[in-house]
Formats: C-alpha cells, structure tokens, sequence
C-alpha cells in the first residue's frame, strides 16, 4: 500500500532527500557539526549558554581509564554511560540501580561490572561512532524524570524532542520508552512518540513504530491526556540552542528533571522525519513559513510567541 | 550554485560524454554493441613473370585505401626478394627487388580492407590534374569531332557530356564516328578520357578492381576520373554509371602503369579476394587513430583486465545511489553491495550467494562467542578477519572435496568488508534486534543482485570498458540523482499511517 506521492505533498510532509538538500544541506555549515556530533562539545557550549544538562560525573579518553573508573562506578547506584560521538541513541547504557554486585540496567536486565567495563571499551574503539573513530565516553547522573511526566513512560527517561528551524520551534514530540525499546525513547527501537501542540503543549498522535496508538502499550496511560508543564519555557531553550551552535536546522532533545527542571540532553543536527507521523503534521507548509519571515526575531523568547502563534491553527489538523 | 549552471553542466556532461563515444564509433569503427562483427576483403596480387637472369625490379600500384575501404593490414610474400612500399605521384607502389633470378617467378601482395560507412555527402578526395591535349590521326579527328559535336548538342555541363559521350560510344545501331573511334584500338575507357580531354574537360582512366566474395583471377576494371570544378566524378565507361561504386577498391590512380618489371618478360598480374567477418573491436583497435588514445586497450593485457573490472564500479556505484536516493533501500555500509556484486562476478550469482550468506551466518556465530571474550574493538575485527578466511578456506576445502567448482572463486570475496559487515551486524542485532539485519542484510543483498543484473549486463559491460568517456553519463545522471528533492519510494510507504485513520486531516 502506498501513498501517492501528490498526496504525500499535498500534506506538506518532508522527504529524506528534501530534508538533506533544502535544509540540512542549506542551513547547517560543516563546520558546526562537531558541536552537536559529539555531546561532550555540546555540554561544554550549553555550560557556557546557561543552558541545564544532566550533571557528567566522568569524561574518559583512553583505554587504561577505564579500569580505573570501573572501580569508582562500582560504588555509585546509578549512571548512564554515553559515547561521545554516538549517533541515534547507540550505545547508551543506562544503570538505575544494584542488585548486590549487579547493575540493573533501565529494562531491569541485570549486569556485571565486566560488561560495563566491555561496553566502556567498545566506546573508546570506536564502535558506536560515526565512521568508527576512537571515541570519548561521558558518564553522567541518571536524570530523575518529573514524576508527571515519568507516568506516561516505561522502564525509561522520556525525552522532549523540538525541531528548530532557524530557532523557531516548528514541530515537538514526546519519546515515551517502552518494554520494546528496553527503556531507551528511541522511536526506531520501538519508543512511542506523541507529538505535542507547539501552542499549547498537548498531547496530538501518538505512534509507535509508526503506527497510531492511543494507549501506552506497557502501562494503559491514555497518552492523549499528556500535558507538558510549563511548555512555553522548554520551547524556549529549545530555541535558544539555534543561537548556542548556528545550526538553521536541528532536533533539540530535552529532559525534565524532577528537580532541576528542563534540562538539555543532546542535540542532533540530521534529526528524522518520525516526528511527522507522530503530529500528524508535514514539516514543509511550517519550514516554508518561517523561510518566507522578512525579518528574524533577535529574542528566543519572541519566536517561541511568534510560532505559538502562528501554529496554533494547526490544531484544527489534530481534531 | 544556480539551477541553470546546474544543468549546463549536465547537459554538457552528456553532450561530451556520448560526443566523444559518438566520435569514435564514427572515426575508429568502435561498435556500441558487443559482438558486432564488420566485413574485411582480403584482396590478393599475384604477380607472374619470367625472369631473364639479369637484376629484377617488379613495381606494382598498389591500392589507394583513402576512399571507400581502409587498409586493415598488408604484407608482400616474396621469397628472395627484398620488399618495400614507395610512394610515387601520391601513390603507393610495391617495390620487390632481387639480384638476379631465373624463370618463372611468382610473388604476392596480399592485404585485408574494411569497408568504410559511407558517409553522406563526402566528396572523393582525389588529386586535381590538367587537360591533356589530344592529338588524333586523321580519319579519327573528324569523328572525334564530330562525335563530340553531336555530343555538346544534348548536354549543358560536363555531368551531361559524359552521359552522351558514352550514350553515343553504345549506340545501336553504332553511330559511324563512334564505330570508327572504337576501331583506333584503345580501349572505351581511354576513349572517354581523350574525348573529354579535347573538349578541355580535364578525364583520365583509373583502375579499379571490383569487390566480390570468392573470386579469383580478376583484373582491375578501367573508370574513367573526370575533374570538373565542382567535383570529381567517376564514370564507368561501359555503362556512363556516374559514381564510385560501393564495391569498388579503388587501386592507382593515374596512367603510370599497374605493373612495371624490368628483367623479366611475359608479366602478368591477377586478382583473388574473400570476404571474411572480424570483430568490429579488433578493426577498431587496429586504427591509427587520435581517438584510440582514449581506449584502454593500448595497455598491456593484465591491466586491462583491471580496468575491465574498475570500469564496471561506476555502474555499480549509480544503482547504490539510485536503490538509496530513489527507492529508499536501507543497506549495511554504502558501498558494499556494489563489493559483494564485484565478488559475485568472480563466483557467478547463485554460489556466490550461497557463500555469501553463509560465511556470514557462520561468521555472526562466531562474532557472538566473540562478544563473551570481551576484547577491544580492533583485536576484536581482526580475529574475525581471520576467522573468516578460516570459513572461507575451509569451504572451499569440502567444496572441492564434493568436487563442486565454486571454491576457489570464494577467495575472492573481499575479507576485510565481509569482516566489518559481520561485525556491523552483529551490532545492529544488540542494538535494534533480528529485524533490523535482516531488513539491512538483505537489503544490501537485493542492491548487491542489481548492481551485479548490471554489470554482467553484456552490452553494458562492453560499453563501460570500450567507451570509457560514458562515465561523464554515468556522473551527470548521479548529479541528477544527488539533486533529487522528491519522495523516496520507501517514504510514499513509510509515511502511509498519516493517512490511515486520520479522516478529520483530510
């Protein structure tokens, strides 16, 4: 079953091809990709942004680091090992807490400090890397998720991904982990992605694996109930980090810490085209919109009004 | 860049690209279909003579191969003689020469001609010459004259003259003048040539020898060469056919002689043809021409056969774009399809296939026991290299003990990718399941069986190594490709959910 392509267009969705040539191609420079590829550029710039990321506890460049830190690890109850240079959520390893000498990873699979230590090592080759360059490893705190929101999620952070097109939000979906996507809010894996309301921060579609659901697969939750709490300020960081990298078009990915509020979790500056299906909504007819702006409002503040406005008829689409 | 620029730069791609192939099948021969096959006259000379016992010199004309047919390859057999090819008043001759010989003596010039495609509009390219003056004895200056008189009456140029000058010569009943100049004991075609030549139009007899399959002591046939300011027009004195004949080689051009012996008497020379197919590549390649600078084939043997199959990764490459910008496939690593398909030129489709998958299959095995030892990356692929030329060998070892044939070819296989290909799998089985692999694996199977559809593809292959030039084609149409904004045919399938149950967004 296919769709015509004259529909496809119709609906203002974005193609893969459109995607790379009209505005990856066009909007990112080159040259700024480091600051999102790898995630320890990306800390270090939303540090000096005033932009929240979860706290890193260790950074590891080598081989004989990771013994070392392996050790220090075996104390700690949580922690998410991350490749610095990973790319769509490869080689995330998420520890939330111990069984005795085990860790217990987001899924519940338990593991030893030998198979940290093996993962650590396969960062540092390279393997989870574009290109399979050596690697860095970060390895942070465990964001605790906003307990409203957390609801909606199994075994898993759920993360809040906003397309910023020229630093303008155009399109935000909700990741919701599953059991399918051993707690990771990777759509691919099997997560379920809402899209919210740029306007209003509801809840509009859900899917997963791109098909319409309604219900939380593992925990019955109604998911069009979703709500996001003090949406207006996290569409605001989201913007901001047009700003912190010059990228004219970029996936910023947030958490919400139940303590420190919105924070930054990694940026992505080829980010994919799923967030359609999950609003329902083509990226196109809102891309061109804000192409066709005579004038760029200076203040992130003012563009996430702007949109909010400007998208909000939108909602008639959602029903 | 702009559009236009954009594609001017295809366009002109093309235009050089199918230009030059174009050029040079025109030039060289070169055939755009392989197996093409093109007729060559192998024309024989055999001299006959007695010699006298003195020092022998025997020049023969030899054909001129700037018209219809060009030479494809010469050589004079002659035992004793020393040969050699002169040229004399723009033509060639043969020369043979021996000290001294005695009785009968035979020698032989043979040599292969390809017709050429007769090009429209081409004039000959003969050389100019002078009106000869004509002296007749008489009664023959009357008829001449009159001949020609009555001639001039129904003709307006020289076209028209010949015409009725030979109309005339044949007429029946024989006009009396032309039955008198016939009765002079020059043969009809030298009677054109001096008729013309009096009514200052410059003629003169050229010989040429007719082309058919399987015959065997010819003689060459007289023409008469009339040079008018126009155009040099050849006329058939027994019928005043005006024009070259296609069968017709072309063999001296003006009045020196066929054949010139000195110390020997009673000489004679015959003709002998046959018609032969040769591979229209070997004519081509034959060819002194500018053109076949750019042929591989002037490298040596071993190289070629590189180039045969470097040339066949350009097409391989264009499917790679084409099934992912396209179609939309999702394969593991870009480019390795268009490896495995070079592999499977090696091995043939099915037993390449065959050992593909399951050098793999064995080799994730192994990479899952692997992931146990907890090794570092690098050590980690290269023991799979290892491992998989382990596999390799040993199948072809029990291959060969079945005394099934694919084992050798298996070698081929190029380790490192297969290595990376298992490792990446293996990964991707961790990461996103058994789904996601065999979604890739058999992707990249499925570009891999194109791109091989491909480059086995006969008249494809035979252009990519003939017509090297093709490749500015091959990367127009990849910028074409690259500039592709549309849907991906994957995507009309991914994004069809939007458009399932969302009645209220239509």
């Amino acid at each position: 079953m296919l769709i015509s392509p004259r529909k496809l267009a119709a609906a203002g969705i974005l193609g893969m091809n459109s995607r790379n040539h009209d505005f990856i191609g066009r909007y990112n420079q080159r040259h700024l990709y480091p600051l999102v590829d790898n995630k320890l550029k990306t800390k270090r710039l939303a540090e000096k942004y005033g932009i929240a990321t979860p706290k890193l506890r260790f950074v590891l460049h080598h081989q004989y680091e990771v013994k070392r830190t392996a050790r220090l690890l075996a104390q700690r109850e949580s922690f998410v090992v991350k490749p610095a240079k990973g790319s769509g959520g490869k080689g995330i390893l998420v520890i939330v807490g111990r069984n005795g000498d085990r860790f217990v990873k987001g899924s519940g699979v338990e593991v030893t400090l030998h198979d940290v230590e093996r993962h650590m090592s396969n960062i540092i080759a390279g393997l989870h890397s574009l290109g399979g360059n050596p690697d860095s490893i970060l390895i942070e705190d465990v964001v605790q998720c906003a307990p409203w929101l957390a609801a909606y999620s199994y075994e898993g952070v759920p993360d809040i991904r906003v397309i910023v097109f020229k630093g303008y939000p155009v399109l935000a979906m909700v990741r919701l982990a599953t059991h399918a996507s051993d707690g990771k809010a990777n759509l691919h894996q099997g997560a379920v992605g809402v899209g919210i309301d740029i306007a209003t921060g509801c809840a509009l579609k859900a899917v997963q694996q791109s098909r319409r659901i309604q219900i939380h697969p593992d925990n019955d939750i109604d998911l069009h109930a979703l709500q996001i709490q003090d949406w207006t300020h996290l569409l605001e960081i989201a913007a901001g980090c047009a700003e912190m990298t010059g990228l004219g078009y970029l996936g910023a990915d947030l958490v919400i810490d139940r303590e420190h509020g919105p924070e930054l979790l990694e940026l992505n500056a080829r980010p994919g085209l799923a967030i359609q299906i999950a609003n329902g909504i083509g990226l196109v007819p809102r891309l061109r919109h804000i192409e066709a702006l005579d004038t760029v409002h200076q203040d992130a503040a003012a563009r996430v009004a702007y949109v909010q406005k400007a998208f909000a008829a939108d909602m008639a689409l959602a029903g | 860049m702009s559009k236009i620029s954009f594609y001017v730069i295809v366009v002109l791609l093309i235009a050089i690209g199918v230009g030059t192939a174009w050029t040079r099948h025109t030039h060289t021969g070169e055939a755009f279909l392989p197996g093409t096959q093109r007729v060559v006259w192998q024309v024989e000379a055999r001299v006959h003579f007695t010699a006298t016992g003195d020092p022998v010199k025997v020049s023969l004309a030899l054909p001129d191969a700037t018209q219809r047919f060009s030479l494809f390859n010469e050589r004079a057999t002659s035992p004793g003689y020393g040969f050699a090819i002169v040229e004399k008043n723009h033509q060639p001759r043969g020369e043979w020469t021996k000290g001294s010989a005695q009785g009968p003596q035979t020698l032989y010039y043979k040599a292969e001609f390809v017709a050429q495609p007769r090009r429209a509009g081409k004039p000959l390219t003969l050389h100019p010459f002078a009106v000869e003056p004509v002296d007749w004895p008489e009664p023959a200056a009357t008829a001449a004259r009159q001949l020609l008189d009555a001639a001039r009456e129904k003709s307006s140029d020289p076209a028209s003259l010949i015409r009725e000058i030979v109309k005339l010569l044949h007429a029946a009943p024989a006009n009396q003048d032309a039955a008198l100049l016939l009765d002079q004991g020059i043969d009809k075609a030298h009677l054109v040539a001096r008729l013309l030549n009096q009514a200052d139009v410059p003629a003169r007899v050229l010989m040429g020898l007719y082309l058919e399959d399987a015959r065997r002591r010819q003689s060459l046939s007289p023409m008469v060469e009339v040079y008018t300011p126009q155009e040099m027009i050849v006329v058939n004195p027994d019928t005043g056919e005006q024009g070259l004949p296609d069968n017709l080689l072309l063999w001296n051009e003006d009045d020196a002689g066929i054949l010139d012996v000195t110390g020997g008497h009673h000489s004679s020379v015959k003709f002998s043809m046959i018609q032969r197919l040769v591979p229209a590549r070997q004519i081509a390649q034959a060819q002194d021409s500018l053109f076949n600078i750019l042929g591989v084939h002037i490298l040596p043997i071993e190289s070629q056969s590189m180039f045969k199959m470097l040339f066949l990764l350009p097409i391989g490459a264009l499917v790679v774009v084409f099934m992912r910008l396209i179609v939309g496939i999702k394969t593991s690593g870009t480019f390795m399809p268009v490896l495995i398909a070079l592999a499977f030129l090696e091995t043939s489709l099915i037993p390449g296939l065959i050992s593909f998958v399951l050098i793999v299959a064995f080799g994730l095995v192994l990479r899952n026991y692997l992931s146990y030892l907890n090794l570092l990356m690098v050590a980690r692929i290269s023991t799979l290299i290892v491992l998989v030329i382990t596999i390799i060998a040993a199948m072809s070892l029990i291959d060969y003990k079945l005394g099934l044939s694919t084992g050798i070819t298996v070698t081929f296989f190029p380790m490192i990718i297969i290595a990376w290909t298992i490792e990446r799998m293996s990964i991707l089985w961790e990461e996103e399941g058994p789904k996601e692999v065999l979604v890739q694996g058999s992707g990249s199977l499925l570009v891999a069986v194109l791109a091989y559809g491909l480059m086995t593809f006969k008249p494809l292959m035979h252009l990519s190594f003939n017509f090297p030039e093709l490749n500015t084609v091959v990367i127009a149409l990849m910028l074409l490709m690259g500039q592709y904004t549309g849907y991906r045919l994957s995507e009309l399938y991914r994004f069809r959910e939007l458009f399932k149950d969302s009645g209220h967004a239509d």
